[in-house]
């Protein structure tokens, strides 16, 4: 790239970001989520001192695309594998990136009780109301009504029962320092995503407890809606279910000024 | 070195911690549940990490964690306890690092109860989590040995990068005996150049079992085989006792090997020339030195507190060549040295044929405890 004396470097990739090609469909939110998670290292100047740890789900190469130490963990465990290495290197920034069914479904047990025990570390939950690297089954977050490979019909709420809020779950805990909900539908909501991911990892430096940002995603391929439609479907459907609020923020985090 | 009453489960805990353990991760169960009872008071008193997870699902998986950034890290739990590490398991095979566990195993299947058994030898040795690895296993057969293989179990995993498992009992667990507890070892200082603990000015590094190339999976099993075949090339263990002369042989591992010579030495006293073999480590199985005691010996019979999970290995290699006879006691039951003492009479006297069925022929003989009225056919 030719620079002249007049042109401003204005988007680049981030330190924390490997230069790698995506694997994520197109349309899909999770690039935008990993570049968030990248940025707020970069200027936390965290990259040498983070330990992430992935998931079983479309992010299970989560660590393909982060350039810092990754481990990956079994289908639901990353918040324990994620205590482990915590307790261990406690002056580390350990950060668990997980999708609705990792989270919500099968690792209910253990993101609730790394809640409650206010693990220090962070947690990038991406809800996206559908299992997506199996190809579309229906997870706990899927809404009411909505169609799936696995709720052919919709989901049926007497039958299936009723999708779990996790913020509102998470937040009645008083392990937690840190937990909102944001959404990935456009730029403004990404901006805001952003800076809560900020909070959530500057609640970790702190030592305030378990810090988790639930983004609302995507997932074109599986909603069966073009990348455009989907960002609007977001905002239409699962805005209204759940709703893009603070629910837990330790007040030096309120006060805080970034 | 002074000598010092421990109860089995807290010697194999101070074990650890001489051993240098950094952490440890566990759920409470009965007969093993004073190993976390005691690291939840001794590690946080020596600065190192305790923690009681929500599940041994849980546990294993920060064990997992843990030993990703190269600590000594260890659990401990027993049967019902241990099939929930199965998943766990696998994954840190499959990552190639070293962890330690101990199963005190009690009677199953299922809830089962709390008292002392072998049933978890096959989930164990031969298997438990999906895939195509090998654990290193070994059973001691008192607190002093149990203490020793907490020791030798953590040099044996960071050798190998593998999971070394203490297959002790309920008895084990629970009984105290004098032992010598061994000196504190330092702390290390130095970590493994395949640790994850930040990349502070080097490359990133990642540790997973994830392989998604068929093809490097293949070339990480043939690895995992590879290392298998210089471990059982190396690291194959076990005791004898009075087997110079011996005309027959029993063979039980763990506090079954332990009862079982008791009634060794009453069958020598009655002029029986029977000796004992106990198979310390489990796996890798000393098959070639069974194979060996076949050749010298009229007959063996086989001795454990489970359905004769072990007896499937010794038959493999003893290919036929002598009788072998069967002696199990289960649910949590521990056999007597005179019970066992009259299988050696059995096995001298009237011996099956040397290819018959050992597991039958003992089943038949307990018909009368499985069917009292006698109504089955």
């Amino acid at each position: 790239m030719v620079m002249t004396d007049t042109a401003q470097l204005v988007y680049q990739r981030p330190e924390s970001l490997a230069d790698v090609p995506t694997h994520y469909c197109p349309g899909c939110t999770h690039g935008v989520a990993h570049r968030l998670v990248a940025e707020v290292l970069d200027e936390m100047n965290l990259r040498e001192r983070a330990i992430g740890v992935a998931p079983v789900g479309c992010s299970v190469f989560a660590y393909n695309y982060f350039d810092c130490d990754f481990v990956e963990a079994a289908h639901g465990r990353a918040p324990a594998m994620a205590t482990g290495v915590k307790r261990v290197l406690p002056d580390r920034t350990v950060f668990t990136y997980q999708g609705d069914g990792d989270l919500a479904a099968i690792g209910m047990a253990e993101i609730v009780h790394a809640a409650g025990r206010g693990e220090n570390i962070t947690v990038i939950f991406i809800n996206n109301a559908i299992f997506g690297m199996t190809g579309g089954q229906m997870a706990p977050t899927t809404l009411p009504g909505q169609t799936t490979t696995s709720s052919p019909l919709g989901r049926d709420v007497e039958q299936m029962g009723f999708p779990l809020r996790m913020c509102e779950i998470l937040s009645t805990l008083d392990g937690t320092g840190y937990v909102v909900r944001r959404s990935l539908h456009d730029p403004k909501n990404i901006r805001m995503a952003k800076k809560a991911i900020r909070l959530a990892f500057e609640t970790q430096a702190r030592g305030l407890g378990f810090s988790m940002v639930e983004l609302l995603s995507s997932c074109p391929t599986n909603w069966g809606l073009t990348p455009f439609d989907a960002l609007r479907w977001i905002e239409e459907h699962m805005v209204p279910y759940y709703p893009l609020q603070d629910f837990k923020v330790n007040p030096e985090i309120a006060a805080a000024r970034i | 070195m002074t000598r010092e009453l421990w109860e089995g489960n807290q010697a194999m805990a101070e074990a650890a911690v001489r051993a240098g353990v950094e952490a440890y991760f566990g759920y409470p169960i009965t007969p093993q549940t004073e190993v976390l009872e005691y690291m939840s008071r001794r590690l946080p008193e020596l600065g190192r990490t305790f923690l009681q997870a929500e599940s041994e699902l849980a546990a294993i998986n920060m064990v997992y964690g843990a030993a990703c950034t190269g600590a000594r890290v260890m659990s401990s739990s027993s049967s019902p306890g241990v099939s929930l590490m199965m998943e766990g398991l696998s994954y840190i095979a499959g990552t190639e690092v070293p962890v330690v566990l101990i199963d005190v195993v009690r009677g199953g299947p299922g809830l089962g109860n709390i008292a002392p058994s072998q049933g978890d030898y096959n989930q164990i040795v031969h298997g438990g989590g999906h895939g195509d690895y090998h654990p290193i296993v070994l059973a001691p057969s008192s607190v002093q040995e149990a203490v020793e293989l907490v020791i030798l179990a953590f040099d044996l995993a960071e050798k190998y990068r593998c999971i070394t498992i203490v297959l002790a009992d309920g008895s084990i667990g629970q009984m105290m005996e004098p032992v010598e507890m061994p000196l504190m070892q330092p702390m290390r200082k130095e970590y493994p150049d395949w640790a994850v603990r930040g990349a502070i000015g080097r490359e990133r590094r990642f540790l997973s079992s994830i392989y998604i190339d068929p093809n490097d999976e293949e070339v990480m099993n043939y690895r995992l085989m590879r290392q298998w075949q210089e471990i059982e090339d190396n690291e194959v263990r076990y005791k004898t006792h009075q087997l110079e002369d011996a005309e027959y042989a029993v063979i039980g591992f763990g506090t079954a090997g332990r009862v079982a010579l008791s009634a060794v030495r009453a069958a020598r006293d009655e002029g029986i020339r029977v000796g004992l073999f106990r198979p310390v480590s489990l796996s890798p199985y000393p098959l070639a030195e069974i194979e060996a005691l076949s050749r010298q010996v009229k007959g063996l019979l086989v001795v454990e507190m489970n359905a004769g999970q072990m007896l499937d290995d010794v038959l493999r290699a003893v290919k036929g060549r002598v009788p072998v006879e069967f002696y199990g006691r289960m649910g949590g039951v521990m056999p007597f040295p005179d019970e066992i003492q009259s299988e050696i009479h059995r096995l001298v006297d009237a011996p099956l044929e040397p290819n018959g069925d050992p597991r039958r022929s003992w089943l038949k003989r307990f018909a009368h405890v499985i069917d009292p009225d006698g109504t089955h056919n």
